[in-house]
């Protein structure tokens, strides 16, 4: 079953499946390509199956049905001690009774590399996540942080082409998690590897991915660049996810090329962009981002399509004011706008008229 | 813990009473192993303590004892023999506790509950119930008398104390560190050799001295088992006595309550010191 499919893809799943029990499948036809040198995130809630493809890929698991391609060869059958593949670990893993510098010369002496070439990339190794001062310690002395730089140091310093990250920020607080996610893509863009990031934090999906897998329920639900995955979610699932989001239900009663109209179910009207609705008369959940959301009507499209809102709640946040409005009956539709010196503070009981452009309103589907 | 200001008079009482029952506690489990020190050094061939020894008269004191134990060819062999069942005993209840727990901690094995407690029940069953059915079983396959025969029945006593300590180190052992092992290229062996054997070494080491102690004290099974040529110091001692009543066995008594110490004392610093040196906190 090797050498098949995409030609370019270093990493490939074809059609795997995996169940735990024999009868429930925790991952449902998994189908995936990453090129050389791509950083691809895979982004879900827990029990969605990303973590059981990352432990497959990893050959901790093993696929039920389907192939697990590596550089074009199947690696179903290959142990994980032999697939060269490096991996950070959720609670960093360190072995507590090796000082770093051993931890790190570990990987090099099962490889059976002489000692001085093995001294010469621990020190680098230790060095590119700036730990060079700490070789001497041993795990239990080092913070957080500190350990999380020596498990990614760890998991590269034998140059593995393909590095596997599960959640490996989850336990650090907010500060030093957006320091490692700048410090991990810069890294893994420098040295060139591939990476699959696993994690349930779409902030760090966003920031650090070149195309993020959204999983649901065993299924791949989209994977896109992160600036589509936010502004074209593809289905409900991925618009209620990804970022926060504003939904309306209502019935689709236009359609004409990419915009239509539909009527909420107090009876008013909106445009929207079709973007898993195909005729007129299908129930449909429009989504729309709260900073799309326009109050200004000059700034609207002619002729556009305008809601009545009540004002229930302003939130001062600094750089953005947050405020919580009724829509159609939906207590919780949020807009948010940016703190400029003209911006308008909405008082809470203001009745008020919104509006939007219809590309930023997406008719999805009423799952 | 000290009495607090507002404690009642019920609690007062209760609390010196505590201390007092503690204190009687102690001294019955004590009493007995203090006592036997003191008259291992008797100068005359009595179990009691002579007039003079309570005199504190050095006259009432001696080590003749002491050299009988070391001068007797009789104790000399006891002693050679303990010494040579004990510690192969231990390597084989040590090398399969081992394998055994590191086996029962992997979740998908199944009756793993039932296996446990077969490996276990030498620990629960009365002592004289295995020895007649070791002495029974070994007659039939020919191990009846021989030295494989006491070492096999010694290492089987002393399996459950290594299974039920290496368990208790594996339950925090964290299982991410052998996937770690096994995702750096190493393969299973060099993983449990490198990896989990380190971190289980003083569940391993507290277990190999239970059941160094077990085949050391034993004397039920060893005189089922085996034969004259077998004779182990706490035999000696059971026959000495029955037969002799030779206080001898009080110096042998003290000599062994002083290595019991001894080894305790070492394995624990050992212990703390590597688990010092390991900082076994979790990540």
């Amino acid at each position: 079953m090797a050498k098949q499919g995409n030609s370019d893809a270093f990493v490939a799943f074809e059609r795997v499946q995996k169940s735990y029990d024999g009868e429930n499948l925790v991952v449902k036809d998994l189908n995936l390509t990453m090129p050389k040198g791509e950083f691809l995130t895979m982004l879900g809630p827990s029990g969605s199956g990303k973590t059981t493809c990352l432990m497959m890929l990893a050959g901790f698991e093993t696929a039920t049905h389907g192939d697990i391609l590596l550089d074009g060869v199947s690696i179903n059958n290959i142990p994980p001690h032999k697939r060269g593949i490096g991996m950070v670990f959720q609670n960093y893993a360190l072995f507590p009774h090796m000082t770093i510098a051993e931890n790190l010369a570990f990987p090099l002496e099962v490889r059976k590399m002489g000692k001085s070439e093995r001294d010469e990339k621990v020190k680098r190794a230790l060095d590119m996540v700036q730990m060079g001062a700490f070789g001497g310690r041993r795990p239990s002395q080092l913070s957080g942080g500190q350990q999380q730089r020596v498990a990614l140091a760890r998991a590269l310093v034998f140059e593995p082409e393909l590095v596997l990250m599960d959640e490996p920020l989850g336990a650090l607080d907010k500060q030093l998690r957006e320091h490692m996610q700048f410090e991990i893509t810069r890294l893994a863009h420098e040295l060139g590897i591939t990476t699959v990031y696993v994690t349930h934090d779409q902030t760090e999906a966003l920031t650090m991915s070149d195309r993020v897998a959204v999983f649901n329920d065993g299924r791949i639900q989209q994977l896109d660049p992160p600036s589509v995955l936010y502004e074209k979610p593809q289905n409900s699932f991925v618009a209620q996810f990804i970022g926060e989001n504003n939904t309306l239900e209502g019935v689709v009663t236009e359609i004409s090329g990419d915009t239509c109209v539909v009527r909420l179910d107090d009876g008013e009207e909106l445009d929207a962009t079709p973007v898993n609705v195909t005729k007129v008369g299908e129930r449909t959940r429009v989504s729309i981002r709260p900073e799309r959301v326009e109050f200004n009507k000059d700034r609207l499209k002619e002729g556009a399509h305008t809601l009545k809102a009540e004002v229930l709640e302003f939130i001062y946040m600094g750089d953005i004011f947050r405020t919580r409005l009724r829509v159609a009956g939906n207590e919780d539709f949020i807009i948010k706008t940016r703190n400029a010196p003209d911006q308008v503070r909405l008082e809470p009981g203001a009745q008020i008229e919104i509006g939007w452009l219809p590309e930023d309103c997406r008719a999805l589907d009423a799952s | 813990m000290s009495l607090p200001t507002y404690a009642t008079t019920g609690q007062r009482i209760w609390y010196y009473t505590f201390r007092v029952l503690c204190g009687l506690i102690f001294f019955f489990l004590i009493a007995p192993i203090a006592v036997v020190i003191p008259l291992s050094f008797n100068a005359q061939d009595f179990f009691t303590f002579t007039p003079e020894m309570l005199r504190l008269d050095p006259d009432g004191f001696s080590l003749k004892h002491y050299r009988d134990f070391f001068g007797n060819p009789d104790w000399q062999q006891a002693l050679g023999n303990s010494v040579k069942i004990a510690p192969v005993a231990t390597i084989i209840s040590v090398s399969l506790g081992t394998l055994a727990a590191i086996g029962l901690s992997q979740p998908h094995v199944p009756a793993r509950r039932a296996i446990m407690a077969i490996l276990i029940s030498p620990m629960i069953v009365p002592l004289i119930i295995s020895a007649a059915g070791m002495y029974f079983f070994y007659s039939k396959i020919g191990l009846s008398g021989t030295y494989w025969g006491v070492v096999l029945a010694h290492a089987a006593l002393g399996i459950p104390f290594v299974i039920i300590t290496v368990t208790a180190t594996l339950v925090g052992f964290d299982h991410s560190l052998t996937r770690a092992a096994a995702n750096m290229g190493a393969d299973p062996v060099t993983t449990f050799f490198k990896v989990q054997m380190p971190l289980i070494l003083p569940g391993v080491i507290s277990g190999g001295l239970f059941a160094f102690i077990t085949s050391f004290d034993e004397v039920v099974v060893v005189i089922f088992v085996g034969s004259a040529k077998q004779q182990t110091l706490p035999w000696q001692m059971f026959t000495g006595l029955r037969e002799q009543i030779s206080p001898t066995i009080l110096a042998v008594a003290t000599i062994l309550v002083v290595i019991s110490i001894a080894l305790l004392a070492t394995v624990e610093l050992l212990r703390r010191r590597s688990e010092r040196l390991r900082g076994m906190s979790p990540g």
